[in-house]
């Protein structure tokens, strides 16, 4: 076991006026990770990520960045972080050259160009370097803060809503970007609306709902968490074999619903539908993806 | 001191790409000052023997752009960068609070150093030119720059929209220069405001700087560099306190 962490927070406590934004938080994200931390708006993520950056101060409970405690020994901790903020935030006095050589002027790195030259590369910067940055497309402009949280090449990378406003084609060649990073040993801390993206590429995801963590466990494991699977289907029968009139729901467009857990419940349907001759004209299976487990486990939390 | 030189670059980049705005401007401004006041009271007023009343303005017009510049360039910096968010770009890098005060503390002097000397420079054609005492003139500019630049850096910190800071600037900053002996010598005050006066740092910071240029001023200039370098102390001390705390920038 690696004895530091990537990411550890113990009892972290944080009220902002009468809301509890964290309420007791602890978590320990292990260096190469790839982690998901979702929740509703107001669930505490931000809060969190602020606490980790230095942005905001805990209450109570401690947070360390590769076992560089973030108060006591912020320096560190800061240097082995990079922050993609939710909002998405520039400075409209200089381009996009000059922002990336200052962002890592704060870091003491003078002569960067060769990493910058690269990142702007493979965030489909380069064509732009020379644009103000008021000039750039909101895609643009998020993509820049990616380039300006990895200008030191922090082995810790935290990633608050990156995708929200950029489009699909961009979406992906950022990911594919980000996936690259945690293939060569980078931690990845990601908060996304879009739970498809988690479920794509986290391996680890913990659930926030009012400040506390209400799940917290590998993807494949969450998506085992639900067996509810449930099936579409239209027969070309009006009356169905009486003991499954009840189980099976109408929807408003006419198909029938059939939520199961067990495969066998279906073979038994399709035997008894067979038996009393009803013929089955469309049929569709869903399995559970993350969203139902998320829905799930935020309505019981 | 890793983070500092890069701080420091970016706060004197940003204020000299817009120059005609945040140097050219003031200089203007300071010039208008010196026609309309040389014209009206060149013929009238003497406040000291054998100086002309615009050999006299000409430090304090000097002084006055100087104070408020560097005033203006940390705070409206600072201001700026919080309301647009981008504040969290020299928030996230491990930089101490120590380097984030030098930084924008240094930008304001030299920001407020370059329009006094353009100001300087465009009165030469009013003023002959006379400096008999240099020594005093750098230790007053720097010594005032650096207060009104650490003054600023509370003021960003501390206004949460344009107009609190537009009132910082308007009911303090500016009643502050305009009635601390720029136009006029505190001599020519009634008693009370005369006494008022001496309590007023800046009125130490003018009449210092003034001495440095006609030799005669209306308090010692090594009180007033006491006075100037207590209060720089002080607020400086204050800054720095603030910016450990986080208020305002940290929650």
């Amino acid at each position: 076991m690696n004895p530091v962490s990537a990411i550890r927070v113990s009892g972290l406590m944080k009220r902002f006026r009468a809301t509890q934004a964290l309420d007791g938080v602890s978590l320990d994200i292990r260096p190469g990770e790839f982690f998901g931390l979702l929740g509703p708006n107001g669930a505490g993520k931000t809060t969190l990520i602020s606490i980790l950056a230095g942005l905001t101060r805990a209450d109570a409970g401690t947070a360390s960045v590769m076992g560089h405690d973030v108060v006591r020994d912020y320096r560190a901790a800061r240097r082995a972080l990079g922050v993609v903020p939710q909002e998405l935030v520039y400075d409209p006095f200089f381009n996009v050259r000059e922002t990336l050589a200052i962002q890592s002027g704060y870091y003491g790195l003078r002569h960067n160009d060769d990493w910058i030259d690269e990142v702007m590369h493979h965030l489909a910067l380069a064509p732009h370097a020379d644009k103000n940055t008021q000039s750039l497309s909101g895609g643009m402009k998020r993509r820049l803060l990616v380039a300006q949280a990895l200008v030191h090449k922090p082995p810790v990378i935290v990633l608050d809503e990156p995708t929200a406003g950029v489009d699909v084609e961009l979406r992906r060649s950022l990911w594919d970007f980000i996936a690259g990073l945690n293939r060569e040993g980078h931690t990845i801390l990601l908060t996304t609306h879009y739970l498809e993206e988690a479920e794509a590429l986290c391996g680890r995801i913990a659930m926030l709902k009012h400040g506390r963590i209400v799940a917290c466990d590998t993807t494949r494991r969450l998506l085992q968490h639900t067996n509810e699977h449930c099936a579409q289907l239209r027969v070309d029968a009006e009356a169905l074999p009486a003991p499954w009139q009840a189980r099976l729901q109408r929807d408003a467009d006419g198909s029938l619903r059939f939520d199961f857990s067990d495969y066998a419940e279906l073979e038994n349907l399709l035997a008894d539908l067979r038996g009393a001759g009803v013929r089955i004209t469309e049929l569709h299976l869903h399995e559970p993806d993350l969203e139902d487990v998320f829905t799930d486990i935020m309505q019981r939390a | 001191m890793s983070g500092f030189p890069a701080l420091f670059y970016k706060e004197m980049l940003r204020f000299w790409k817009v120059v005609v705005q945040t140097v050219v401007a003031p200089v203007v401004t300071a010039l208008l000052y010196l026609l309309i006041f040389s014209h009206v009271l060149e013929e009238h007023v003497e406040v000291f023997p054998g100086v002309s009343y615009t050999a006299f303005l000409v430090p304090g017009l000097v002084m006055m752009s100087m104070l408020q510049n560097a005033f203006s360039n940390s705070s409206s910096s600072l201001i700026q960068s919080k309301m647009q968010g981008n504040i969290v770009f020299v928030l996230l890098p491990p930089l101490s609070y120590l380097e984030f005060f030098l930084a924008y503390l240094g930008a304001a002097v030299i920001r407020g150093l370059v329009v006094g000397l353009g100001v300087w420079a465009v009165t030469l054609w009013f003023a002959p030119p006379q400096m008999p005492h240099p020594g005093w003139l750098l230790a007053f500019s720097l010594l005032s720059c650096g207060i009104l630049g650490a003054v600023g850096i509370i003021a960003g910190i501390w206004a949460e929209k344009y107009d609190q800071l537009a009132a910082f600037q308007n009911f303090l900053i500016l009643p502050l220069t305009f009635l601390s002996g720029v136009f006029y010598s505190i001599h020519s005050l009634p008693p009370f405001w005369q006494a008022v006066s001496h309590f007023n740092p800046v009125f130490y910071l003018i009449d210092g700087f003034r001495y440095a240029f006609v030799g005669q001023s209306d308090a010692d200039p090594w009180l007033g560099l006491l006075v100037g370098g207590a209060c720089f102390v002080a607020i400086s001390a204050f800054t720095l306190a603030l910016l450990k705390s986080g208020y305002k920038l940290r929650h």
